[in-house]
């Protein structure tokens, strides 16, 4: 059985230039121990398709009441989109669902440490007493590889350097045992190197703890290294979805292939750079049709200008929307 | 080596005082006697993670933090300037000849100006035009060369896209005719689909413009694609520079071997093979006696933690490293 289902995720944001589109008819499900990678440049809806998941987006954000997201817990499925009160909310923001932001020092509370920060959020989560509580931050401190944690835990997140920072953030996050675990772009704000380990230690850590992850990058490289399936998002729709080997291996829509041409490649220096074309659309002018066509170089005619591509299947798992996958499907 | 360099540095070194009593004032060396020569026409990399000092280097070429010790030397066939003593009308004059491209297009543009008032400043600021007819021809022209239309001119930055504001910066570091210019991280805020087509602007304003760039970046496979060649930083120190070919196809320095292997591979099957380094650059303000990379290095003896390795230079290659011979 999965482990989260989202149907139909369409959200707007009433703006004083009037609504605006940024996520369109989304559907996913995530099984339990799964990693996704959500992949797409900016704008493309991929933070605020994790955040509605956890109903963080702003008091602004309208949900269209087709949106369906449903979590499967132990103690029966959640209907998210139903959740109003923020007591009732503490169960995906924080409980059964943990997010990982991309940028720790913003994360953390400047003037607490970040011990009182970890041992706040298992009193509201958990049954622990203060003590407990206090034991287990030290303890998974020490897991994700602090050093010392019993003084690190007395400290503040400016002490820390950036990839500290990220590993405590982890430890936070994991404290309360959640289910699904939302990263967003957790190791872009990271050196190389920094951002090897921290992968490493969350394949460690999947393993052990066997949640569901949603991993939101834009370096496919990252995909590659650590997920299962990946799903591409371009102007707030998806547009390609399906196993990591099969989306990197055998990209079938004209994006997808367009971001993995456009990554320097180290073993053929002499291969030019062949950028996307175009700039990505404002979104308060979202082109008609196939959000893609305006930077398309595979444009097949007008249909592409009028209709939105539906899904197509284009092998094991794995569906594309574009009319181009249609066309051969057809053929 | 025969080529002409433009810009060269003999021991080059930066340091901040960082408090201490008045009588031992300590200094931070964020760059640390650097020995580097910029060939005129090169597009020059600079590598390393952050705190290893590349935008300080970078800067101090500008002449935009002080130079503590050592020199560097301007000279573009025009003029020549020893860039530790330059002052008034030369200057005024050096900060005509270079320039610096930010890393984030999103801070660098002032909301308030429109684009063309943003290119025109440095003109106007340097008094490079006489009139204002001369200007905008100028910013007419640069703005074109960087692919932008004469509509956008007229816009504000909230207007334009990541890459186009990275278009604009462009077009105002290069409108005063500069010959030497740092790109600090100038792609690094991009995404992917984005970057190559900065990167694809930059080689062809290179050619046609005859630039000479230091490119600073902490991306190895961006850095492989752009430059000519490529020095790795550490706490202030360059340990290897090579031709890139030459540094991509053999790293000697472990340093470089690290940073290589931990950049994520595109292929799935190709996990956790990398030799992954412990650890983290330690504080410059706490520096590591002997090799300063001995703390992380997987391959570090005795003599590594107590004298630091020389940067033998050979041929147009150099390396910092006790063992690199035996390590090969």
């Amino acid at each position: 059985m999965s482990l989260i289902d989202v149907e139909k995720l369409t959200l707007q944001f009433r703006t004083d230039e009037g609504l605006i589109t940024a996520v369109e008819d989304v559907s996913f499900s995530l099984a339990p121990g799964e990693v996704m990678g959500l992949v797409g440049e900016s704008g493309s809806g991929k933070s605020v398709t994790a955040k509605a998941l956890m109903k963080l987006n702003a008091a602004n954000a309208v949900y269209d009441p087709a949106t369906r997201i449903t979590l499967h817990l132990d103690s029966g499925p959640v209907d998210v989109m139903s959740l109003k009160r923020p007591r009732d909310m503490e169960i995906v923001r924080g409980g059964a669902v943990s997010m990982i932001f991309q940028e720790p020092m913003a994360s953390f509370a400047p003037a607490m440490t970040i011990g009182s920060q970890m041992v706040e959020q298992l009193l509201i989560h958990t049954n622990l007493s203060k003590r407990a509580a206090r034991d287990l931050s030290i303890e998974m401190l020490d897991r994700v590889g602090i050093s010392d944690a019993a003084s690190r835990f007395n400290q503040y997140a400016f002490e820390l350097s950036g990839g500290m920072r990220q590993r405590a953030m982890i430890a936070m996050a994991l404290s309360t045992r959640p289910k699904l675990l939302i990263a967003d772009e957790p190791t872009t704000a990271l050196d190389v190197t920094i951002q090897a380990q921290v992968i490493d230690l969350m394949k460690d850590l999947v393993a052990e703890f066997g949640m569901g992850i949603i991993f939101i990058t834009h370096d496919l490289g990252v995909v590659a290294q650590t997920a299962d399936k990946v799903a591409v998002m371009y102007l707030g729709r998806m547009v390609e979805q399906g196993p990591v080997r099969e989306v990197i291996r055998n990209p079938r829509h004209p994006y997808t292939r367009g971001l993995i041409d456009a990554l320097p490649q180290l073993d053929d220096l002499d291969k030019p750079l062949m950028p996307v074309p175009g700039d990505i659309p404002s979104p308060l002018e979202r082109p008609e049709g196939c959000v893609f066509h305006t930077r398309c170089t595979r444009i097949i005619g007008d249909i592409c200008r009028t209709a939105v591509p539906g899904w197509a299947d284009t092998g094991p798992d794995h569906r594309t929307a574009c009319h181009l996958c249609h066309q051969d499907t057809a053929a | 080596m025969t080529e002409e360099l433009l810009i060269e540095t003999r021991e080059l070194t930066v340091g901040f005082p960082i408090g201490g009593g008045l009588f031992n004032k300590k200094t931070l060396k964020a760059v640390d006697g650097i020995s580097i020569g910029i060939p005129r026409g090169s597009f020059f990399g600079v590598v390393g993670e952050s705190g290893s000092g590349k935008t300080t280097l970078g800067r101090a070429l500008l002449n935009a933090v002080p130079i503590t010790g050592g020199h560097a030397t301007y000279d573009d066939g025009e003029v020549r300037y020893d860039l530790s003593t330059l002052s008034g009308a030369e200057l005024k004059d050096y900060r005509k000849r270079a320039q610096l491209i930010f890393q984030d297009p999103y801070a660098a543009l002032s909301p308030r100006m429109t684009v063309r008032d943003i290119i025109a400043e440095p003109l106007e600021v340097m008094g490079l035009t006489a009139s204002r007819e001369e200007t905008d021809a100028r910013v007419r022209e640069i703005a074109a060369k960087c692919r932008l239309n004469l509509e956008h001119l007229r816009r504000f930055p909230h207007a334009f896209s990541g890459g186009q504001r990275q278009r604009i910066s462009i077009a105002r570091a290069l409108v005063s005719g500069p010959r030497f210019v740092v790109a600090d991280e100038s792609v690094a805020a991009l995404d992917v689909s984005i970057q190559a087509d900065i990167l694809n602007l930059l080689k062809t304003l290179q050619s046609e413009l005859g630039l000479t760039y230091m490119f600073i970046s902490h991306d190895l496979s961006v850095v492989a694609h752009s430059c000519d060649h490529v020095a790795v930083m550490y706490l202030g120190r360059i340990v290897e520079s090579a031709p890139t070919r030459k540094l991509f196809a053999a790293p000697r320095h472990p340093y470089t071997k690290a940073l290589f292997s931990a950049i994520p591979s595109l292929d799935p099957d190709d996990r956790g093979r990398a030799q992954k380094l412990e650890g983290e650059i330690p504080s410059p303000t706490n520096q590591p006696p002997g090799c300063k990379f001995h703390t992380r290095c997987p391959h570090a003896t005795e003599l590594c933690k107590t004298r630091e390795p020389v940067l033998q230079v050979e041929g147009d290659q150099a390396v910092a490293c006790h063992r690199w011979q035996e390590l090969l």
